[in-house]
């Protein structure tokens, strides 16, 4: 709660709205005990008093009736009847939609259509019609507007019910015995009160409009009685001749609908999950790039070489050390794998290269990575473009969601390839036929106009592949590619990688947790713990001979198949949080050989040449580890 | 000694595809008839890839989803009602994705306090005792109670969720890839409590996963899925190291080792029959190396084999 107010007092011009509104609101309230002539008393000798005059602040009306008295008591009955009608439309609205939405099928139908009959007329038609027959009075002008405001929250809730009720802690819920009101009341309700507050907030300065709107008509507020319409509709014979009848009941119709509608737009931006995880802040091109110190001199290791790669995120005033000083290079025909657990930086080391990290909140505070020879890291934006894709590509772990919905895959194709290369659109057709055959796709003509969605996950990750490579990189950077899929898939496109690497000699950077797949891939491996490599060397040699105590322990955690049923090996504890990293080894607190030297200094990533290990006490021999 | 779970020739057909005028255009079967029986104390492992029906199987245990056919028995009795309940005080759920399953809105302790009110009407002192208890087992410390989901790591998360299928008290847990969503090193941790659990409170797994490795250091049996059917089901110990459904061999060959050369284990489409056209016979026929005339027009059954397991095949492999 506080969090949402600090948020929504953080935008400005919500603020503003909130402070007038709040205004508007006390005025309305303390009206009863302010010294006002009495609002409905006519006194035609002073009719049309112009402002300012002595005894009537505001001026008064064609029937001499003090202006500022009326104002106020009719802002308050607008304000109430504008607020009662947003909160039973809200209500009702809420409680068709969520019933909707959370029963489905026939009920949804029924009750979604006859939303849409009511919505089918104009607004003004039906609130009309509503007071047409229950007769004009502001009671009967409140229900009115409610009732024409009940679809728009009805089919809001709906969509963000159905959502919610097939969550799997509904099911959860379910099993544990709940009956269906109860799961409405407890589960779905406090899921949907958000959205609720959101759809309110944006739309009661629009309630307050049509009750102004229908009292303008004569159909709300009656004589005496003043609400803001009532007052304008009374005011309009004598607009020309005394506009201030007029200006003054819409001025504070004009406060106070812009004051609701800025801060209903602040609340939602607080509120709106999507806008709080910054799904609108837009990202950079290009991550920014804030280098301190040196910079790392190419050694000339491999066609992409990283050099000291540090990455951090920047939330609110927590520093996330992602990658923290990071190593690597491959060559071509080569494939390297990156292997570790969630948030050891392995993709976010992979993304730094060409600049993809989202910024904000990511940085590139330190390193560079090479391609040969020439450091990406800070490189202009025009210059990264035209290498992502051409000179090295991505495949990502999840081809549904890297592939556009609504195109063709093959126009996704041939426009990766004239992104880069002026190709006519028939040759790139071609080329694009040609990449789905290469990646082994049954019927590759037919599938050129597949969209994704009709594709199995196994064919998507294929084009993912085929796109990847559209413009014969040189380095292919593949995150996790096989994780979503099925084994006998995932078998597939790792020896179609295999086979690409070796036939077209490209430098695969592999990214993955599976031991597996690296031993059945990859040359080289590095294995990642918090954000750092721990210990590299060649596959055999991590694999057959771990020297770091946490490589040796995440391998005897992997079951194998063909070793039946047994008790797993388990590393106690949690990596540590990227935000407070312990001074030296990041994985002492895990560590059953961690002596109080671990947890002093930096510890260096030590060995001859390519075998390497970041450990003070390294393994010996597997024996130790099973012991 | 009565069987755990007894299911016989259960199967979920779903309608698809909608008219204007009400009625569906087309049938899906999801989920075939199955006949399938799990021993008391006994972990049945459940392996399939995508789209082969176990996560719907899960479904109709608990309740979730009625069956169309064929009937489900708990302990000797029959279930027969739709009342997710009623199926809740014998037969619980642990979700795949931690997080998900568990209401953001909601403190652990509401969590963990809707069973035990609601099947078993305990009330305040006695659900404090129950939930310190079951934390104790789980591994947890007390004073997460008071803490929302958002605060947990996934392994913690997935704890939570097997403490609130205890507390329900069922003696069988139907487990749907309980550690997918969590890192190796966490995952082994919440094996060895599942085993754990199992021993002290004589809990009976049905354990399913797309992760070979994992399944077979868990069960006792393994029952392979294949486009709603079983099509193999045997000893863990045997079912991936002698399979008899050519099926099961292309699961186990796939799976990556440790030491083992990539090969591509199979040159046809691995793309699965079209459920809305199935095939009339074996439904691996058109991938599978063996398959011949009878395969393509006739379902096999799935038949014991000398052993303790069965496979539905017409030409098994030989041991």
């Amino acid at each position: 709660m506080m969090a949402f107010l600090r948020l929504l007092a953080r935008n400005r011009l919500a603020l503003v709205g909130g402070v007038m509104l709040s205004l508007v609101v006390l005025l309305a309230l303390v009206t009863p005990l302010l010294p006002l002539a009495p609002p409905n008393v006519t006194a035609t000798g002073d009719r049309f008093l112009p402002p300012f005059s002595e005894g009537a602040l505001l001026g008064t009306d064609h029937l001499g009736r003090d202006l500022l008295s009326r104002l106020l008591w009719g802002t308050r009955l607008s304000l109430a009847v504008g607020f009662a009608a947003a909160i039973v439309a809200a209500t009702l609205g809420a409680a068709i939609g969520i019933i909707a939405g959370f029963y489905g099928g026939r009920t949804d139908n029924v009750i979604m259509r006859g939303v849409d009959m009511l919505m089918a007329f104009p607004y003004i038609l039906l609130a009309l019609a509503i007071v047409a027959a229950l007769g004009p009075g502001l009671f009967n002008a409140l229900i009115a507007v409610a009732a024409v405001n009940v679809p728009f929250f009805a089919r809001n809730i709906r969509g963000i019910t159905v959502g919610i009720a097939h969550k799997e802690f509904v099911d959860a819920a379910r099993l544990s015995g709940m009956s269906n009101a109860r799961i409405i009341l407890t589960e779905i309700l406090p899921n949907v009160i958000p959205v609720i507050v959101i759809a309110m907030s944006t739309t009661i300065g629009w309630m307050i409009l049509e009750t102004a709107g229908l009292s303008f008509l004569g159909l709300g507020s009656q004589p005496p009685v003043a609400d803001l319409g009532s007052m304008l509709g009374e005011a309009r014979s004598a607009l020309i001749t005394n506009p201030h009848t007029s200006v003054v009941p819409g001025v504070m119709i004009l406060i106070i609908v812009m004051s609701i509608n800025l801060l209903g737009d602040g609340i939602r931006d607080a509120l709106d999950p999507r806008l709080k995880s910054g799904a609108l802040s837009r990202p950079m091109a290009a991550t920014r790039v804030d280098r301190q110190g040196a910079v790392p001199a190419a050694t000339g290791a491999g066609l992409l070489e990283v050099r000291g790669l540090e990455t951090q995120f920047h939330v609110k005033d927590r520093v996330y050390r992602a990658v923290g000083g990071v190593d690597l290079a491959v060559k071509p025909g080569e494939c390297l794998g990156i292997i570790g657990e969630s948030g050891s930086g392995k993709s976010v080391t992979a993304l730094s290269v060409m600049g993809l990290v989202a910024s904000p909140p990511g940085i590139v505070t330190g390193g560079a990575a090479y391609y040969d020879g020439d450091d990406l890291i800070g490189a202009p934006y025009a210059r990264l473009r035209a290498m992502r894709g051409r000179n090295v590509a991505y495949i990502f772990q999840d081809p549904q969601a890297t592939l556009h919905p609504l195109y063709r895959v093959g126009d996704q194709l041939i426009e990766a390839m004239q992104v880069h290369q002026p190709v006519s659109n028939s040759a790139a057709r071609a080329k694009a036929l040609a990449l789905l055959r290469d990646v082994r796709i049954p019927n590759a003509e037919q599938r050129l106009s597949d969209y994704p969605h009709e594709m199995s996950g196994g064919m998507r990750q294929r084009v993912g592949i085929a796109m990847a490579l559209a413009n014969d990189p040189e380095v292919i950077i593949a995150d996790e590619p096989t994780t979503a899929l099925d084994v006998t898939v995932q078998a597939q496109v790792l020896s179609l990688l295999d086979d690409l690497r070796r036939s077209r000699g490209l430098a695969i950077v592999f990214i993955t947790h599976d031991f597996g797949v690296v031993a059945q891939l990859c040359d080289r491996v590095a294995v990642m713990y918090a954000g750092r490599i721990v210990e590299e060397g060649t596959t055999r040699e991590i694999l057959e001979m771990p020297r770091h105590p946490y490589t040796a322990r995440l391998m005897a955690c992997v079951p194998e198949l063909g070793q039946g049923k047994r008790k797993l090996a388990s590393i106690p504890g949690l990596p540590p949080v990227v935000d407070r990293l312990p001074p030296g080894c990041a994985f002492a607190d895990r560590c059953p050989k961690a002596q109080p030297v671990c947890r002093e200094g930096d510890i260096p990533l030590d060995g001859e040449g390519m075998r390497r290990v970041r450990c003070l006490f390294p393994e010996t021999g597997l024996r130790e580890v099973a012991e | 000694m009565t069987a755990a779970l007894q299911l016989t020739g259960l199967s979920k057909t779903f309608p698809v595809g909608r008219k204007l005028f009400g009625g569906a255009s087309g049938r899906v079967k999801a989920v075939h008839p199955i006949t399938l029986t799990v021993e008391q104390g006994e972990t049945l492992g459940i392996v399939g890839e995508s789209g082969c029906g176990k996560s719907t199987l899960a479904r109709m245990l608990v309740g979730l989803l009625t069956p169309t056919e064929g009937r489900i028995e708990i302990e000797g009795a029959a279930l027969d009602t739709a009342d997710p309940a009623e199926f809740g005080k014998r037969i619980q759920y642990v979700f795949q994705d931690p997080i998900s399953s568990l209401n953001p809105r909601k403190t652990v302790r509401q969590i963990m306090e809707a069973p035990l009110k609601l099947l078993h009407g305990m009330d305040r002192a006695e659900r404090g005792r129950r939930i310190a208890e079951i934390f104790d087992s789980v591994n947890l410390r007390e004073e997460f109670l008071d803490r929302y989901p958002h605060e947990f790591s996934g392994g913690q998360a997935q704890r939570i969720g097997i403490a609130r299928a205890l507390a329900a008290q069922a003696r069988i847990l139907i487990l749907d890839e309980p550690v997918s969503a969590l890192d190796v090193s966490v995952q082994a941790q919440v094996l060895n409590l599942l085993a754990d659990l199992k021993r002290e409170f004589d809990l009976t797994y049905l354990f399913i996963s797309h992760d070979l490795a994992v399944v077979e250091a868990v069960s006792d049996r393994i029952a392979v899925l294949y486009f709603g059917s079983v099509v193999e089901i045997g000893p863990a110990e045997q079912i991936f190291s002698a399979p008899r459904h050519p099926y099961t061999r292309l699961l186990a060959d796939s799976a990556p080792v440790v030491g083992r050369p990539l090969t591509e284990p199979e040159a046809k489409g691995t793309e699965l029959p079209d459920p809305l056209n199935p095939p009339p016979g074996c439904a691996f026929a058109a991938r599978c190396p063996r398959a011949t005339e009878v395969c393509r027009d006739n379902v096999p059954p799935l038949e014991p084999d000398a052993g303790a397991g069965a496979a539905a095949c017409f030409h098994p492999l030989a041991e």
